[in-house]
């Protein structure tokens, strides 16, 4: 497997997984609060809606010329990857709440619980809604990833084997556990994945843009590190302006 | 909000996301990219250079929003 191959599945492992983890929050809050009945009701409509999408969109993107694709693909990548990346350093320097799955969960419990029982076709609507939401957002973040990875890279199924993989980890601890995955480095593997979108993006753009990079696909380890680098040192220094405005607001009081 | 405005909406929030200036600095970087590479000058290394010095912007624009 080539460096771009690797790189290709464990991005989309990653990405995946993260988004599968916030689904799965989602539908254990709906099957708990509402029954499992809608919950799986919801979850089952929202991904037949996005096997459509992926199945309508999937080959129509092999179409495209790689050139182009890579373009906007590059592009939309490294617009994506940036919104990450900045959260994850916000969230790392201490000017953001860590993302908490437990608090998110107890958060989708009370509203789940305390909202209106209406049925609709034999359902409780607000599990499967939330449910069905829930999960076709997450899910289209997937496709998108999967999509767009795979098709730049010229190998959707590669991508797609990356996604099923993460999804058969959280599905099956979450089978399991029955519980939101609070214990899965959330914080972290978000920033990961905003370094590799962002790593993506940079490669793709350049190359769609007409550029050629020195090492050819080997150059993405050479941007990873370079990112990572970047951010690492975003996070040593706004963690330490963070912690001397806390601490001069201290003194104040 | 109509059904076209709540579409346009989530396909705002979904690319563009909390931050527009990330989104048209990153199209002005791949746009002079492409235009050194159309020049025949070596183009890698500007989104590179480019992408800490998004980061930064958007960095200090989202903590004076939250300060």
């Amino acid at each position: 497997m080539s460096t771009g191959d690797t790189f290709l599945f464990l991005s989309a492992f990653l990405a995946s997984g993260v988004e599968f983890v916030e689904a799965l929050t989602i539908v254990l809050a709906a099957g708990l609060a509402r029954g499992w009945r809608s919950s799986l009701t919801g979850l089952a409509a929202a991904t037949l809606v996005l096997a459509i999408i992926t199945a309508a969109l999937g080959p129509a993107l092999t179409k495209i010329p790689i050139d182009a694709l890579r373009l906007v693909v590059g592009g939309l990548l490294l617009v994506f990857g940036l919104q990450w990346l900045r959260k994850a350093i916000l969230r790392a320097s201490g000017y953001k709440a860590l993302h908490d799955e437990d608090a998110i969960f107890a958060q989708e419990m009370a509203d789940a619980s305390g909202a209106e029982h209406v049925e609709r076709a034999g359902v409780d609507w607000y599990g499967f809604t939330l449910a069905f939401k829930g999960v076709l957002l997450e899910g289209l973040e997937v496709v998108f990833i999967v999509l767009t990875f795979g098709s730049a890279q010229g190998s959707i199924p590669l991508a797609a084997a990356g996604a099923a993989a993460a999804l058969l980890l959280v599905a099956g601890v979450g089978v399991a556990v029955r519980a939101p995955l609070a214990r899965v480095p959330e914080n972290a593997m978000k920033f990961a994945v905003g370094l590799m979108l962002t790593t993506f993006g940079v490669f793709w753009s350049v190359e769609g843009a007409g550029g050629s990079w020195p090492g050819s696909d080997a150059a993405i380890l050479g941007v990873l590190g370079w990112v990572g680098l970047m951010s690492f040192l975003l996070v040593r220094l706004l963690r330490h302006e963070r912690r001397t405005q806390l601490r001069t607001a201290e003194a104040q009081a | 909000m109509t059904w076209l405005t709540r579409f346009g909406r989530f396909w705002w929030d979904f690319v563009i996301g909390d931050d527009w200036l990330v989104a048209v600095l990153v199209v002005i970087g791949i746009g002079a990219t492409a235009a050194l590479a159309a020049a025949d000058v070596a183009a890698w290394w500007l989104l590179p250079l480019a992408v800490p010095l998004i980061l930064w912007l958007s960095l200090r624009r989202a903590i004076r929003s939250t300060t």
